[in-house]
């Protein structure tokens, strides 16, 4: 049954979150007999749980403690204490995610090799690559059902996606599908066939789209090696003075310092908040934080270069119905710098609701230029951009003079565009609205990036101690017993949507961990 | 906008105002007009037609008015009726906001009068209106309406289906269906 382990248990794995990496991660440990402790700053919430309603599900998900924001991004003077849109709860961000998976491409693994060095970027090569990264990603699409892999059909086109398959496709594009999503087309693993009721981004509540929260976690509990400590925000790593970790100091859910030990600590808090915890552990020892040795962590912050489009068109769309970001065009995904930048892009189709179309489309805006786009919801189609972004030393996560409810230094997230974004961007809107155009659409949209949903980067993968925060294995190149298990491990973004690359690299990494503990190296 | 808009927000399923407070009340004689508002004796307005009211209890209904008015012209939709945008700007009327509006609706008037008008609501054009709010546009008080419109006017349910939007569908067993991939013009 759920194990419950001493807070003086050293022999346990402790992880930091719950999300895509720390969830699957804790799955994955306590299939194979480890044993693990789960922290999660969140509550649980469940598909009963979910809500059908923007902003009521906002209220009950997101991760709205505080944060500050610095740099000339736009969210900054629109949403400056929002940085990111993501999520506090078990599960994680798997909860609001839209489930498109998608692989990396074979040279975004050799980001520096195949870009060379671009002005202002500060990129590197991955210490991994495709063929390395394969039978994790097998294993990864197994375990998420992910359409249009293995046996599994893809998903039925919604009006939303017609309306792009048809421009695109008008253009000339010919990778243009129902994308590879973690959303069953039929009955898998227990879980049901999407209802395409439209609400991926709220939590799915069928069930149909792939969530740690109902899948990894609780399966992993019924091993009886898992813990999940739900409501408990993790403050501190602590060291001994070897300088391994030796557990983790943690408010419980009634804001009571606690204290577990721990042979290995695990830290998945996600792209702000991992970097923030291993600087908030700072000690005489580690003065810049734990782990920081090359002074990359919080560094080269990635969140893609994204975007959208909306078009209004004179007839009927009504976008919002069934899956929000079924449907992708990746002609553009690949590697031509004749296009005026580095990396690709990903075009996928996209729908808010009312209330968040009213809150996005062009924040600050208002008056009847604004107002009319509204009037014409019913008749509007979307896509969103994910392309490749530069990670740049300036971008980042450091301390900020505000403090949490904890009394913690929150996180404060800079952030500036480098010149190659914002040339993909503006080549992104230009497609994007053509492939409009060429389906009719009478006034489109080029609308800025949202609040970050993807964010990678400050805590990243390298080959050498110098470059960055953890080895291949997502290891400490400074620790032994720290891991980061997050999407904060990437060594640059690539054009895909990064959560199936975190999964897979959860998986492997389990892997890794226990083989390590059987050694007694760690 | 901040963060919190979840919450910061302006109440957002209270009553209609045909619920909270007076409605179709008999208009009293020295009501004045204040746009397409009346003002109606001590602590309401109404529409002419007394298709709504509201009733105010801290500002007042001139100040009241001003406000609905300023949220029509902030974010114009024809086809949403004046007790939508009462229902948004509501939450001003507290202790707490007391002030702010004041300062703000007064702000409001001199920056009409400074256009040549007797004040903010009484002008007749909205397009003469907008040029007053375009010269207000950097200040606290009409970046704070605005953003609270956003969450206040747009998360009002009963206006959904005036955009076409379906809102919750779970409960309808989703779209599949229900015309999830229905469009027919292509
Ligand atoms: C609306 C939306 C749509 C998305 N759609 C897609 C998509 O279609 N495809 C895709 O690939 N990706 C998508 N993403 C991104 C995806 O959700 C993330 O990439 C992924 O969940 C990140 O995994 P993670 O493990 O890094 O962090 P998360 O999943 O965010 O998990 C981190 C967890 O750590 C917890 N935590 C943080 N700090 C602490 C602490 N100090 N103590 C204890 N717990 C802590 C948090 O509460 C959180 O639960 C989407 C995201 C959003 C918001
Ligand atoms: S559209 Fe499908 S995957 Fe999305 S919430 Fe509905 S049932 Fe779940």
């Amino acid at each position: 049954m759920v194990a419950k382990f001493d807070l003086n248990d050293d022999s346990v794995v402790v992880i930091i979150g719950t999300g895509a990496g720390g969830g699957v991660l804790a799955h994955e440990l306590a299939q194979k007999g480890v044993k693990v402790v789960a922290l999660e700053a969140g509550g649980r919430y469940l598909p009963e749980d979910f809500i059908n309603d923007e902003w009521d599900s906002f209220s009950q998900l997101a991760w709205t403690d505080a944060r500050t924001t610095t740099g000339s991004w736009r969210v900054h003077k629109d949403f400056a204490g929002l940085p990111a849109w993501i999520v506090k709860a078990v599960g994680g961000t798997t909860t609001h995610w839209a489930g498109a998976s998608i692989r990396f491409q074979e040279h975004e693994w050799k980001a520096l090799s195949t870009y060379g060095k671009v002005d202002g970027a500060n990129l590197l090569d991955w210490p991994i690559d495709g063929s390395e990264m394969a039978p994790w990603y097998e294993k990864a699409e197994t375990k998420l059902g992910v359409t249009r892999t293995g046996d599994r059909a893809g998903l039925p086109g919604n009006n939303n996606f017609k309306v792009f398959e048809k421009g695109a496709k008008a253009l000339g594009y010919k990778e243009v599908h129902t994308g590879r999503m973690a959303i069953n087309s039929s009955e898998y693993d227990d879980r049901m066939a999407c209802q395409q009721t439209g609400f991926c981004f709220q939590g799915c509540k069928w069930g149909a789209k792939w969530s740690a929260a109902y899948t990894d976690i609780p399966r992993g509990e019924a091993t009886g090696n898992l813990e999940v400590r739900d409501r408990s925000h993790v403050a501190r790593i602590l060291h001994d003075d070897a300088g391994k970790a030796t557990g983790v100091e943690y408010f419980d859910k009634d804001g009571n310092l606690q204290m577990q030990k721990a042979r290995i600590v695990c830290v998945a808090g996600n792209s702000f908040e991992s970097p923030r915890l291993l600087l908030n552990s700072a000690s005489s020892m580690f003065p810049d934080g734990m782990g920081n040795s090359s002074g990359m962590v919080g560094k080269n912050y990635m969140r893609h270069t994204t975007g959208s489009v909306y078009a209004v068109f004179d007839k009927p769309v009504r976008m919002w119905r069934g899956t929000t970001m079924a449907g992708i065009m990746q002609d553009e995904a690949r590697h031509d710098p004749s296009r005026g930048f580095v990396g690709g892009y990903e075009l996928e189709t996209l729908s808010l609701g009312l209330p968040f179309m009213a809150a996005f489309l062009n924040p600050g805006a208002w008056g009847r230029g604004f107002t009319t786009a509204l009037d014409s919801y019913e008749n509007m189609a979307g896509m969103w951009i994910v392309g490749e972004d530069m990670p740049q030393l300036g971008n980042g996560v450091t301390l900020s003079e505000t403090k949490d409810q904890h009394g913690l230094p929150v996180a404060n997230v800079n952030f500036d565009d480098h010149p190659n974004d914002v040339a993909m961007r503006n080549h992104a809107y230009a497609r994007g609205e053509e492939i409009y155009k060429a389906v009719g659409a009478t006034r489109t949209f080029p609308t800025p990036p949202y609040p970050s949903t993807h964010n990678l980067g400050t805590n990243r993968m390298s080959e050498k101690a110098a470059d960055g925060v953890v080895n291949k294995h997502g290891q400490s190149h400074d620790i032994a017993n720290l891991f980061v298990s997050d999407g904060s491990q990437f060594t640059s973004g690539a054009s895909e949507n990064p959560t199936l690359t975190i999964v897979a690299l959860a998986i492997r990494q389990a892997d890794h961990i226990a083989r390590e503990m059987s050694a007694k190296n760690i | 906008m901040k963060h919190s808009h979840a919450t910061r927000r302006p109440p957002l399923r209270e009553p209609s105002p045909e619920l909270a407070g007076i409605s179709r009340r008999e208009l009293l004689r020295r009501a004045f007009a204040t746009g397409a508002m009346t003002v109606i004796g001590a602590g309401f307005i109404a529409a002419p037609d007394a298709a709504w009211a509201a009733e105010v209890t801290v500002i007042t209904p001139e100040q009241m008015a001003t406000l609905v008015q300023m949220a029509r012209d902030t974010y114009p939709h024809d086809r949403i009726a004046d007790k939508f945008y009462v229902v948004a700007v509501k939450g001003y009327d507290s202790e707490d906001n007391k002030a702010m509006v004041a300062e703000g609706t007064a702000a409001l008037d001199e920056a009409a009068k400074a256009q040549g008008h007797e004040n903010y609501a009484s002008i007749g054009w909205e397009e003469d209106r907008v040029k007053v709010l375009q010269a207000v546009e950097g200040t606290t008080f009409f970046q704070t309406v605005r953003a609270g419109l956003v969450t206040g006017l747009y998360n009002q349910k009963d206006i959904w289906p005036l955009f076409g939007y379906e809102g919750e569908s779970f409960s309808k067993g989703g779209y599949i269906n229900r015309g999830f991939d229905d469009i027919d013009w292509l």
